[in-house]
């Protein structure tokens, strides 16, 4: 007898052999794990969600399913035959679609000239035949219950409608498989349900699709099994039904909170940054909030509500409309990340190799970024004032590189992010903004970060911290704020906090957040 | 481990290597030694080789010949540097040596004319400038059109009349050298740029800034850098010394004509290239881009001197060019297949 | 979800006559033909003299061909500097075969000076394509190279009319149905080329490697295979110029083309194609050529002193792109309140 979910979806596939299966894959990058020991079957007529939190394995499984990478070891079988995919094509006439977080689309070109890029139906002579093209892309759409203007260039598309023309392409390349990575970062509630309708409809034809995200609700009303994965390692898979929240969050977080992040007491001072109903339409609205000398504040939330982009409007990088930012009492006077610096306030952006350092560039040229006016005499600086200045605080944060004019791209994860916390330290701010301090970065220097961030705390600073792993927001935070779609949805002490409250801040409106 | 309050580590605790390679390494295998290293060589055989080649009066012709693409790429350098370009420099001389002539032909002295053709050249910069930074359109597309405006402003100004006599005064020290040693004494002018533009390149946090906005914009910006402000900077400057050798072409070779320098800006590229400039950006050096000039100009004297004609300059700039851009290609094909670089490491703490 | 405006099964008629009238190239060819118009009620002979017409559309055939084949370059994001040398060697080596083998069949020619532009252009392609190496840097190259070996080769010799075959040179003058023949070739050119990047699977790959270099490799598009095609057909357009070049003026030095490349970049961004490639037609740049070299004709006869046909030239072009970023940004405006409205 079968059972079903909640949402109409079977417990368990009837179908017996899985349409795709990795067993025992593993994937390293040099002295990087990866991907160790991972188990995935993906059935036709089910939804399979993969959680995890970053660096737990997800993106690299899929990019071996999509032919992107190798895998060093274990068995990819499709339809019960074993396959190798060499490159992306193949796993495309396989039948696997992935559709990314930011799917890539010509921007230039037609709706419909991007569906069909490459085997565009053909006549007489090569002539594409257009009218064919896009009667089929309407007939696709309908299918879809969407309405986009076929012959309107792909640019300015909302995100929504871009992963809708991704999953247009996937379909009519008859895609066995669909992957979606993260695909409702991005989306409102509405374009949420839509994307889901689409999903069902696309699982009951019988396709198999797999749906990673760090959202649990969405997981529990959409798939029907789930598998876990945590550092590299597959940990278990599951039915939905079978299973729950609170259960799904302790295996990927699998440690007990409190020991990996010591957050030590610190004295609470005066309020060093405060931010007055900063708005940008359409971005974020009456963000308020204080940060006092010795507090890690969290800025916690979905990837998607607005929080890098209020961060880096403090900081004077992106636009707001209005409101206010004051460092130490004085209000900035400007919006330049000059201003900004010189007022004392830092930001470690989330984007390290293309923000928050100059990835060609010196150890020791990035480390003085920052402070480079300050080691001028008579206005001239040198390669040597540099380097005496980069000695300090690379020694400081025990930053691994064979030299000071290594080139900073060459450093691991981890010792990058230690060179932008150098360059930043340097400055002797009196704010330090952190954007996802240790996403990509290997275990040792993520609690070597954390140690680092508590101390600064003690030694008086004020830190936000945004932080999309729980247990780091959790461990770390003396206050966790919480935003959703550009609005503060709630404030919680550290008492208070629990991975529960914040999810649920994170994933519900305002008012419903009592 | 303390922060913020740790004292700085003791000079003779010095734990990190300065450098990843020796210095003869670091010092002797760039783009730039490399070109050196060519002129070098050329410089020799010609001097063996062509009669009459080693002298001070020819090394005055070459030095006078080359001066205007030396202006010109003092400032073009940090320009492509920073990853744009700039090709209306050659209308640019243009106009601004028929500034320098309607000026003095209208009885203004020629310090007065000089300081106007400078401000025509600063303003055109600035056009430039403000069209690729505020308006945000592309460096080269907009160049292109301010290469036909400008050129066409000047033609228009002059028609096909030149304007061929000047100050004697000044065009005597302008052709003048620098008592018996063959080198003019506008190369004073030119040492003087060339140590000004290095400082403000090499060792100011303004230069520094040039190459982070070539090398990575977004980053720059995220350190504070006014990466709007330092480029429009670079277009003005970039239009005075264009304008600079269009004083000095009028003067030189008295001659003011709407044509002047036609083609030049693709010369001075060409010469920029050649000296190590990267053309996507984020990389260069001045001492290369002069090296890059003299080449070009010693191996057109040279072989002007033995009787052979322009047109096998063309061929040998062209392929070098090709050529140093290929090798740079195969040299990155060649370094990713090669040992990996050496193993990063703490240093050991002594305390 | 965007506003629906045509999903009915069918495109209206209505809805593509309004975008072929709002079209950039329509505006180009508007803007020419009130020039043509301003400049003949000044002067009737400019149009309505035997030599007038013919030289309204046969004077920029020749650009009008070069323009055609940088357009694809650039609508794939690159720029061939090298073609107007590439228009030199071609137009020499066509005045050198017709002094040494005065019977050589003129068809023939033609495609000798195309294969030869292509052989050209393969070598620009090859370069770039493989080696991964800037193109404006590789075409700076060999626009040296090759007008150094043209130089070379023409050393102080010159072709003059007299030496070329009557029934080539009479191709440069020749009408049918009062439109010359060269400009026929430029237009059959110009249909063949423009209904293969519209029509073609090929033809709509140059777009997406230019509108995303990167999203085409990801997407697994032949994108190395047509570089080097975009740079061969520059070549041969250039080649096929130089023919044209030579029927026309029967006189060849060494500075044919000279300054071409500057010309034909310019066309194609007054015509629409955007620099940053993925958009704009070689119609567009066909049309641009002729308003650019128009427009210098028309000049003196307007009243204004054709020293300043440069300065026109440069406004236009400045005016195109300037006028081309507007439009985008109002498009990008609109087209977000069209979603947001949904």
């Amino acid at each position: 007898m079968e059972r079903f979910n909640a949402n109409g979806g079977p417990v368990q596939s009837n179908d017996a052999t899985p349409v795709l299966e990795l067993k025992g894959v593993s994937k390293s990058f040099g002295a990087v794990v990866a991907l160790r020991n991972a188990d995935l079957a993906l059935r036709a007529h089910s939804i399979h969600a993969v959680v995890g939190e970053n660096g737990a394995g997800k993106s690299t499984l899929v990019k071996i399913m999509a032919g992107l990478y190798q895998r060093d070891t274990g068995t990819f079988q499709f339809d019960g035959e074993a396959v190798d995919f060499r490159t992306t094509a193949e796993a495309k006439s396989a039948g696997i679609a992935v559709i990314y977080q930011e799917p890539t689309l010509f921007p230039d070109l037609s709706v419909t000239e991007n569906v069909f890029m490459g085997r565009q139906p053909t006549g007489r002579f090569g002539r594409i035949d257009k009218a064919a093209m896009r009667a089929e892309v309407l007939q696709l759409m309908e299918r879809l219950g969407v309405r986009i203007d076929p012959d309107r260039p792909a640019e300015g598309l909302s995100i929504a409608d871009q992963q809708i023309i991704e999953i247009a392409k996937a379909i009519s390349l008859d895609a066995r498989v669909l992957i979606m990575d993260e695909p409702t970062a991005a989306l409102s509630g509405v374009e949420v349900d839509r994307l889901f309708a689409v999903a069902r409809s696309l699982r009951d034809e019988g396709r198999a699709l797999m749906f990673i995200s760090h959202r649990f609700d969405e997981v529990f009303a959409l798939c029907d099994t789930v598998t876990v994965m945590r550092d590299g390692t597959y940990i278990s898979t599951d039915a939905i039904v079978d299973t729950s929240v609170a259960e799904i969050v302790r295996r990927m977080v699998g440690r007990d909170v409190n020991e990996l992040f010591p957050k030590q007491v610190a004295e609470v001072g005066r309020p060093l940054l405060e931010v007055t109903n900063l708005t940008q339409p359409g971005v974020f609205h009456e963000i308020s909030f204080t940060v006092r000398s010795g507090e890690i504040v969290a800025l916690a939330g979905l990837v998607g509500a607005g929080r890098s982009e209020v961060a880096r409007a403090i900081f004077g990088v992106d636009h707001y409309a209005s409101g206010t930012v004051s460092v130490d009492g004085k209000k900035l006077t400007g919006r330049s990340p000059s201003i900004a610096m010189k007022a004392g306030v830092a930001l470690v952006p989330e984007d390290r190799r293309k923000q928050g350092l100059v990835v060609d560039a010196t150890v020791a040229s990035n480390i003085t970024d920052a402070i480079r006016d300050t080691l001028t005499r008579f206005g001239l600086v040198t390669v040597r004032r540099e380097n005496t200045e980069a000695q300090i605080w690379a020694h400081k944060l025990e930053v691994k590189t064979a030299a000071l004019d290594s080139v900073v791209g060459t450093l691991s994860g981890g010792n990058q992010q230690k060179v932008v916390l150098a360059k930043w330290l340097a400055a002797n701010p009196k704010v330090l903004i952190i954007d996802e301090p240790t996403r990509g970065i290997d275990v040792g220097t993520k609690s070597e970060v954390h140690r680092m961030m508590s101390e600064l705390a003690g030694l008086g600073l004020a830190i936000l911290m945004i932080s999309s792993e729980l247990p780091e927001v959790l461990g770390m935070a003396d206050r966790v704020l919480v935003m959703r779609e550009g609005h503060l949805t709630a404030t919680i002490d550290r008492v208070d906090a629990t991975a529960e409250n914040v999810m649920f801040a994170a994933t519900h409106a305002s008012e419903e957040v009592a | 481990m303390t922060l913020l309050t740790a004292a700085e580590p003791a000079a003779a605790e010095r734990t990190y290597a300065n450098h990843g390679r020796p210095a003869w390494r670091r010092l002797l295998f760039t783009r730039e030694m490399a070109i050196i290293f060519l002129l070098v060589v050329v410089l020799a055989v010609a001097s063996v080789i062509v009669p009459k080649f080693a002298t001070p009066v020819t090394m005055g012709y070459l030095l006078f010949d080359i001066t205007p693409l030396l202006f010109i790429a003092l400032a073009m350098a940090p320009v492509m540097i920073t990853g744009d370009i700039d090709l209306s420099v050659g209308s640019m001389v243009g106009l601004s040596s028929v500034t320098v002539g309607l000026c003095s032909q209208a009885g203004l002295g020629i310090p007065v004319a000089a300081l106007i053709a400078l401000l025509v050249g600063a303003a055109g910069g600035l056009v430039n400038g403000l069209l690729i930074t505020r308006i945000g359109l592309p460096a080269l597309a907009v160049t292109i059109g301010t290469l036909a405006l400008y050129r066409g402003i000047a033609v228009g100004l002059l028609g096909t009349t030149a304007i061929t006599s000047f100050d004697k005064w000044w065009t005597t020290l302008v052709k003048s050298k620098i008592g018996t040693t063959g080198v003019p004494t506008v190369m004073i002018l030119f040492v003087v740029l060339l140590a000004a533009f290095a400082i403000m390149l090499h060792f100011t946090p303004f230069g520094r800034g040039v190459f982070a906005i070539g090398l990575s914009k977004d980053a720059a910006v995220f350190s504070g850098v006014d990466a709007d402000r330092t480029r429009l900077i670079l277009f003005v400057l970039s239009g005075l010394m264009a304008a600079l050798s269009g004083i000095y072409y009028a003067l030189y070779y008295t001659s003011a004509r709407g044509d002047n320098a036609t083609g030049m800006e693709l010369q001075v590229i060409a010469a920029v290239v050649l000296g190590g400039v990267s053309v996507f950006g984020g990389r260069g050096a001045l001492h290369g881009v002069v090296a890059g000039v003299l080449l070009i100009g010693v191996l057109s004297k040279a072989l002007q001197l033995v009787n052979i004609t322009s047109d096998v300059v063309s061929i040998i700039t062209g392929v070098l060019l090709v050529l140093s851009v290929i090798a740079g290609s195969v040299m990155n094909w060649v370094q990713s297949r090669r040992v990996k670089p050496a193993p990063a490491t703490t240093p050991t703490k002594t305390s | 979800m965007s506003a629906a405006t045509a999903t009915a099964d069918r495109v209206s008629f209505g809805s593509r006559l309004w975008s072929l009238v709002s079209s950039r190239e329509t505006g180009i060819f508007l803007a020419l033909a009130l020039v043509v118009l301003a400049t003949t009620v000044k002067n009737p002979g400019f149009v309505f003299s035997s030599d007038g017409w013919r030289d309204l559309l046969l004077t920029p055939s020749i650009v009008a061909v070069v323009a055609i084949g940088q357009a694809v370059v650039i609508i794939t994001r690159s720029v061939d500097l090298s073609v107007g040398s590439i228009v030199g060697l071609s137009a020499y080596l066509v005045g050198t075969l017709f002094v040494a083998f005065p019977g050589f069949p003129v068809p023939l020619m033609f495609l000798v000076g195309i294969g030869f532009g292509g052989l050209l252009g393969l070598v620009n392609g090859a370069l770039i394509a493989f080696g991964k190496v800037p193109a404006m840097v590789i075409t700076l190259g060999t626009l040296y190279a090759f007008r150094g070996i043209n130089v070379a080769w023409t050393g102080s010799n010159r072709i003059n009319a007299s030496d070329m075959p009557d029934e080539f040179l009479n191709l440069g003058t020749q009408q049918i149905l009062s439109i010359p023949v060269l400009t026929i070739i430029a237009l059959v050119i110009l249909v063949v080329v423009a209904w293969y990047m519209a029509n073609t699977r090929g033809g709509r790959e140059f777009y997406a490697i230019g509108s995303d270099p990167d999203a085409a490799e990801l997407y697994g598009l032949a994108k190395t295979k047509r570089v080097l095609i975009a740079f061969v057909a520059s070549g041969a357009a250039s080649g096929l110029g130089g023919v044209l070049f030579a029927a026309r003026y029967g006189t060849i030095n060494s500075q044919v083309g000279d300054g071409f490349e500057l010309q034909a970049i310019g066309a194609a961004v007054i015509g629409g194609v955007a620099i940053v490639g993925g958009s704009g037609t070689v119609l567009g740049a066909v049309f641009g050529a002729y308003l650019l070299l128009t427009i210098n004709r028309c000049l003196p006869i307007l009243g204004i002193p054709d020293f300043w046909q440069r300065a026109v030239t440069g406004a236009l072009i400045i005016g195109a792109i300037i006028f081309d970023r507007v439009l985008a940004n109002r498009q990008a405006k609109r087209l977000v309140a069209e979603r947001d409205e949904a």
